[in-house]
């Protein structure tokens, strides 16, 4: 109720008719005016930008060059997109700038801070040419404002989007190099998982492991988890299907390293330990693999004595 | 379309077709359950690696003639399970419990041979 109330005194006592009028006349004739100032003062403003960033120690991975060279192109797209309100342009171009400064380190903040950076640089500008006309300024602000908050916005989910598209492309990475599915010794692969496993991964390293089956025409299997912090029902479940799967193609599974703790998981959600072949370690799991397998390691002579 | 049992020494040797239809099915479990004591066999394998669907019925039957071809006195074993399949398998619950698996052929037979030198 109460929220109403403001809502709408506030619209009264912004949108006289007057203000009204002229922001449904001319807001494009205002950017133009806006967008004039902005280009013959570009050298001036731009430096003026540069050296806030230095002050507020933004952008501290890049040299002083390469900021000066990186403002002049954003503060040219940036009027640009205010001239056009074509925002694609700049989205682009955004996606490129990130492309380049994530991996130099470049942070979010530092994005985000730039741009906020140029918009204040940019607005203080306005307000001393306009400070004699109140009403002129007024309007030319409610040009401004709300097409330098689009550009902010796009400058920064254009970042973002970015950063999120590298995590992924790494989280692939690292997903294909943790799933290793490793022969020993003839008909006896091990399979050493390491970090978290979510279903998806738990889906891939089942794929992974079948195939290295078939390849390889393992007997016996060695899953050694003890790179693995924790594991929930869903993931113990397959991992219980993993072994199951395992059998259909005629391997034997030794799941080796259980903690202490992935062991209690286990019995407080009642897998079923029957269908597990479970060793303490690796070593273990090893040892009854070439058991199973008839192998037979003995020491020939001590190495110390030859 | 039928499924031809061959015999090899000691051992019945089935086949599978890409596709078979559960009559099939129903008829291959009923020749081999009569083909395994009238050849005196001691082993039995279904080999299964055109399959590239397993379903439900599939699976139960092949549980199915293991248990009855073991109470007729000789051992089963199923090989050729494709990968895929054998993923797919176990995201039903179809699993195969109590029944011998090999990953090809050569292997089911060198199990079956293993276990009658076992019994022997």
């Amino acid at each position: 109720m109460s929220k109403r109330e403001i809502t709408s005194k506030d619209s009264e006592a912004r949108g006289g008719p007057g203000v009204e009028i002229v922001r449904s006349e001319a807001p494009s004739e205002l950017l133009r005016e806006l967008v004039a100032h902005l280009r013959q003062n570009r050298t001036q403003l731009r430096e003026e930008w540069v050296v806030r960033i230095t002050e507020t120690r933004l952008l501290t991975a890049m040299t002083k060059e390469e900021i000066f060279a990186e403002a002049t192109s954003v503060y040219d797209s940036y009027v640009e997109a205010l001239e056009t309100e074509a925002f694609e342009a700049l989205q682009a171009y955004a996606r490129n700038l990130s492309e380049r400064i994530i991996p130099r380190g470049v942070e979010t903040h530092e994005v985000v801070g730039i741009v906020l950076l140029l918009r204040d640089v940019l607005a203080r500008s306005l307000f001393a040419k306009y400070q004699t006309d109140f009403k002129k300024l007024n309007r030319i602000l409610d040009a401004y404002e709300p097409a330098a908050n689009r550009i902010a916005n796009t400058v920064a989910v254009g970042f973002v989007q970015e950063r999120e598209r590298v995590i992924r492309q790494q989280q692939e990475a690292i997903r294909e190099l943790s799933t290793p599915v490793l022969q020993v010794r003839e008909r006896l692969l091990i399979l050493p998982i390491i970090g978290v496993i979510d279903p998806q991964r738990a889906r891939q390293l089942t794929e992974q492991l079948l195939r290295g089956i078939r390849t390889n025409r393992a007997k016996v299997v060695v899953i050694d988890i003890t790179g693995v912090a924790a594991m929930d029902l869903t993931v113990a479940n397959n991992l219980v299907q993993t072994v199951e799967a395992s059998r259909l193609l005629g391997a034997t599974v030794i799941v080796t390293g259980l903690s202490p703790e992935i062991a209690q998981t286990l019995v407080t959600i009642g897998v079923d330990l029957g269908k597990m072949n479970t060793v303490g370690d690796l070593q273990g799991g090893i040892e009854q693999a070439e058991r199973l397998l008839g192998y037979k390691v003995v020491t020939l002579a001590d190495p110390r004595q030859s | 379309m039928e499924v031809p049992i061959l015999k090899q020494g000691e051992v019945l040797i089935a086949t599978f077709q890409a596709a078979l239809s559960d009559a099939d099915l129903e008829h291959l479990r009923r020749g081999l359950v009569q083909q395994v004591v009238r050849f005196r066999s001691r082993g039995v394998i279904v080999d299964v690696t055109a399959m590239d669907v397993m379903d439900s019925f599939a699976s139960r039957t092949l549980r199915e003639i293991a248990h009855m071809i073991r109470l007729r006195g000789a051992e089963t074993v199923i090989v050729g399970i494709q990968p895929e399949v054998a993923f797919a398998m176990v995201q039903l619950g179809l699993t195969l419990e109590g029944v011998a698996t090999a990953l090809d052929l050569e292997e089911g037979l060198a199990y079956l041979i293993e276990k009658f030198k076992n019994i022997d």
